[in-house]
C-alpha cells in the first residue's frame, strides 16, 4: 500500500492525529504556520477571492459594452440586474428560469448515472481476478483523457451524416432508414447527447472515489456475513453501501457542484450555438455576458447561481448531519 | 471465499457495458485518425478504406499545433510545479499546526470551488489588465497569467488531498527531527517529504491534468501567441471543411502525455484520494 504508516498512528500510547501538539510549544514561533500559508493565500486572493468580490460588485452596476473600457465608472444599478434576472414574465427572466430547469435535470441525470455506473464498476472490481488491473485502467481512460479531446471525439460520433452513432443505429442495426438519420446535436436529441457525453468522463471519477472507499472496508465483514448466509446482493446492501456512506456524501456533492457549473461540455459540443433543449446555465450566463455584452446582468445571474448552490449545499449538509445524529 | 454464479454474471455484464462505453470514442478516434480525408466526409465506416498516417503529418501544418503544444507544455508544467510547492507548504501548516484562522482558511479555500468560473472570468481579466497598466507586468494574454490562474485552480483540491496524506504520516517522525534540532523547513523537506512522495506525485498529476484540460479561461486569457491546445484544437474546423481525421489525430497526440502519466500513477492517485476522503 502506498500509505505505509496509516495504521501506525493508531497504536496505543502513540500520538494521534488531531491533537494540538505544537500549540504554545514555541510561543515565539507562532508565525510559522502563517508563513507557510502566505503563498497559497496570495494566489487565492489574486485569482479567486478578489475577482469573486469584483464579480459581486459588477452585479450591482450597469456594466454594458459602453462602459467596459472604463469599467470602474459604470453607473450604479442597485438591484436592477437582479430584478431583470428574476422577472420571470420578462424575456430575460423566463429564459433564465428555463435554463435553470434544464441544468437541474442535467445535473441530476449526470450525477445519477455517474454514481450508478461508478458503483457498478467498483463493486464488479472489488474482488481480485485475472486482468483486473487492465480493466481498471480501461475504465479510467475517459477520466484521464483531456476533457476537450473526449468531447471532440463525441462530437464527431454524434454528427448526423458522418457520425458513428447514426451509422451504428441506422446502417448496422436498422433502427431507422439510412436516409432518415436524426440530428443529435440540434433539437430535442441534443439533451440526450449532452447527458451521454458529460457522463462519460464523470463516472470514472465516481468509480475512482468508490474504489478508494472500498479499500477501507475490512474483508472480515464479508466473511462473517457469508457465515450468516448472506447472498452477494444482501452483502452489498448491508455492508458495502453503509460503509461507503462517508465517501458518497462528499462524492455526490462534489459531482453535483461540478456538473451544475459545467461549461466545457456545452461549449465544445455545440461550438457556441446551443440548442434550446440543452441550454445549460453556465453557458447561458456566458452568452448573456459575452454575446450581448451586458456584464452586469451576467454577474447578477452568476451570483444567483452561487446563492442557489450555497442553499443546496447547506440543506444537503444539514440533512446529512441530522440524519447521522439520529442514527 | 467462493464466488456465486450471480456475481460472476454481474461482473461480466458490468465489464462489457462499461468497457464498450469507455472505449467506443477511443476506437473512433484511433481509426478515424488513420483515415484519408474522404472517408470522414462520407458515411462513417468502422475501418479506414485505406490506412494512412497522413493526418498525423498534415495536422502540424493545418493549424500551428506545435506552437500550441509548446504553450500547453510550458503552462501546465510551470503551473504544476508551482502549485505543488505552494500546496506542500500550505498542507504542512494545515496538517501539523493548530493556529487561529486554520479552519477559516480551509473552509474558504474549499468554498471557492463552489463559484462558477463564469462569475470571476471577466473580473480576473480586468484585474490583469489593470495590473498591466499600473505595474507594467503583462498578465493578460500571456502564459504567465495563465500559469498563475491554473496553479490557483489546482490549489484547493491539492491542499485538501495532500493534507489528508500528511495526516497519515506519524508525528513522531517530525518530533524526532525537531529533537535533533531541525527547523520547521528542515523537518518538512528532509523528513516529511521523502515519506510523502507518492502523495505529492498524485497531486502533481491532478494539477497537470487540470491545467492541460482547462478551456473557459484559456478562451479569454490567451492571444494567438499564447494559445493552448484546449482552444487550438477548435481551429481544425474551417468554414468549408472539417478535417475530422486530423482533429482525431491531434486529439490522440494531446491525450497521450496526460493519459500515460495518469495511468502510471493511478495507484498512488487512488491511495491519495483514499487518504483524503476517509477523514
Amino acid at each position: 500500500m502506498a500509505v505505509p504508516t496509516a495504521t501506525a498512528s493508531h497504536k496505543p500510547g502513540m500520538i494521534r492525529p488531531g491533537v494540538p501538539l505544537q500549540r504554545f510549544r514555541h510561543r515565539s514561533g507562532w508565525w510559522v504556520p502563517y508563513a507557510f500559508l502566505i503563498p497559497a493565500v496570495l494566489f487565492e486572493l489574486l485569482v479567486q477571492i478578489v475577482p469573486i468580490l469584483v464579480g459581486i460588485w459588477m452585479s450591482t452596476v450597469k456594466l454594458t459594452e459602453y462602459f467596459i473600457a472604463d469599467w470602474q465608472a459604470a453607473p450604479f444599478a442597485g438591484i436592477d440586474n437582479y430584478k431583470v434576472s428574476l422577472d420571470f414574465h420578462g424575456a430575460v427572466g423566463a429564459s433564465l428560469l428555463n435554463s435553470f430547469a434544464i441544468s437541474c435535470a442535467y445535473a441530476v441525470l449526470v450525477v445519477g448515472f455517474s454514481w450508478i455506473l461508478g458503483m457498478a464498476g467498483a463493486t464488479a472490481l472489488q474482488r481480485s481476478f485475472r486482468g483486473r488491473s487492465l480493466i481498471r485502467t480501461v475504465f479510467l481512460v475517459p477520466y484521464a483523457i483531456p476533457v476537450y479531446a473526449g468531447i471532440i471525439a463525441w462530437k464527431f460520433i454524434l454528427q448526423k451524416d458522418t457520425g458513428a452513432l447514426n451509422h451504428l443505429l441506422g446502417d448496422n442495426l436498422h433502427l431507422f432508414a439510412s436516409s432518415d438519420k436524426p440530428f443529435w446535436l440540434i433539437g430535442g436529441n441534443a439533451f440526450v447527447s449532452i447527458v451521454l457525453v458529460a457522463t462519460w468522463p464523470m463516472w470514472p471519477f465516481a468509480f475512482l472515489m468508490l474504489m478508494a472507499g472500498l479499500q477501507s472496508i475490512p474483508e472480515e465483514l464479508y466473511e462473517a456475513s457469508l457465515v450468516d448466509g448472506a447472498r452477494p446482493f444482501r452483502q452489498w446492501r448491508s455492508i458495502t453501501l453503509p460503509m461507503l456512506e462517508p465517501v458518497n456524501r462528499v462524492l455526490v456533492l462534489v459531482m453535483f457542484l461540478w456538473v451544475f457549473n459545467d461549461f466545457n461540455t456545452p461549449f465544445i459540443l455545440f461550438g457556441g450555438a446551443e440548442p434550446p433543449s440543452a441550454d445549460l446555465i453556465s453557458f447561458h450566463i456566458y452568452s448573456s455576458s459575452f454575446v450581448t455584452l451586458n456584464f452586469g446582468l451576467g454577474s447578477a445571474m452568476s451570483v444567483l447561481l452561487v446563492l442557489f448552490l450555497l442553499l443546496v449545499t447547506g440543506t444537503y449538509l444539514l440533512i446529512l448531519s441530522r440524519r447521522s445524529r439520529h442514527a | 471465499m467462493r464466488e456465486t454464479t450471480g456475481s460472476k454474471v454481474f461482473r461480466v455484464i458490468v465489464i462489457v457495458v462499461l468497457g464498450v462505453y469507455s472505449l467506443f470514442p477511443i476506437y473512433v478516434m484511433v481509426t478515424s485518425a488513420l483515415k484519408p480525408l474522404r472517408d470522414v466526409q462520407e458515411d462513417f465506416t468502422w475501418w479506414p478504406s485505406q490506412l494512412t498516417i497522413q493526418p498525423f503529418i498534415e495536422m502540424w501544418s493545418t493549424v500551428p499545433l506545435a506552437e500550441y503544444f509548446l504553450n500547453s507544455v510550458i503552462v501546465s508544467t510551470s503551473a504544476t510545479v508551482l502549485s505543488v510547492v505552494v500546496a506542500i507548504f500550505a498542507s504542512f501548516a494545515v496538517s501539523r499546526y493548530r493556529f487561529r484562522g486554520r479552519s477559516a482558511f480551509t473552509t474558504t479555500v474549499l468554498a471557492t470551488q463552489m463559484f462558477p468560473g463564469i462569475l470571476f472570468l471577466l473580473p480576473l481579466y480586468l484585474i490583469f489588465v489593470n495590473i498591466d497598466h499600473t505595474f507594467g507586468v503583462q498578465l493578460d494574454g500571456t502564459r504567465t497569467g495563465l500559469i498563475i490562474t491554473y496553479l490557483t485552480f489546482s490549489l484547493p483540491f491539492a491542499i485538501w488531498m495532500l493534507a489528508g496524506y500528511l495526516d497519515n504520516i506519524p508525528r513522531e517522525l517530525d518530533e524526532a527531527a525537531r529533537m535533533d534540532g531541525a527547523s520547521a523547513i528542515g523537518t518538512l523537506f528532509r523528513v516529511i517529504l521523502p515519506v510523502a512522495k507518492p502523495g505529492v506525485a498524485a497531486v502533481a498529476v491532478y494539477c497537470f491534468m487540470t491545467s492541460w484540460g482547462e478551456v473557459l479561461f484559456a478562451s479569454v486569457l490567451t492571444t494567438q501567441s499564447s494559445r493552448t491546445l484546449a482552444i487550438g484544437l477548435g481551429e481544425y474546423a474551417t468554414e468549408n471543411n472539417v478535417y475530422w481525421n486530423q482533429i482525431m489525430a491531434a486529439s490522440l497526440i494531446v491525450s497521450v502525455p496526460v493519459v500515460v502519466g495518469f495511468l502510471i500513477l493511478q495507484r498512488t492517485f487512488v491511495a491519495g484520494l483514499a487518504a483524503g476522503s476517509v477523514k
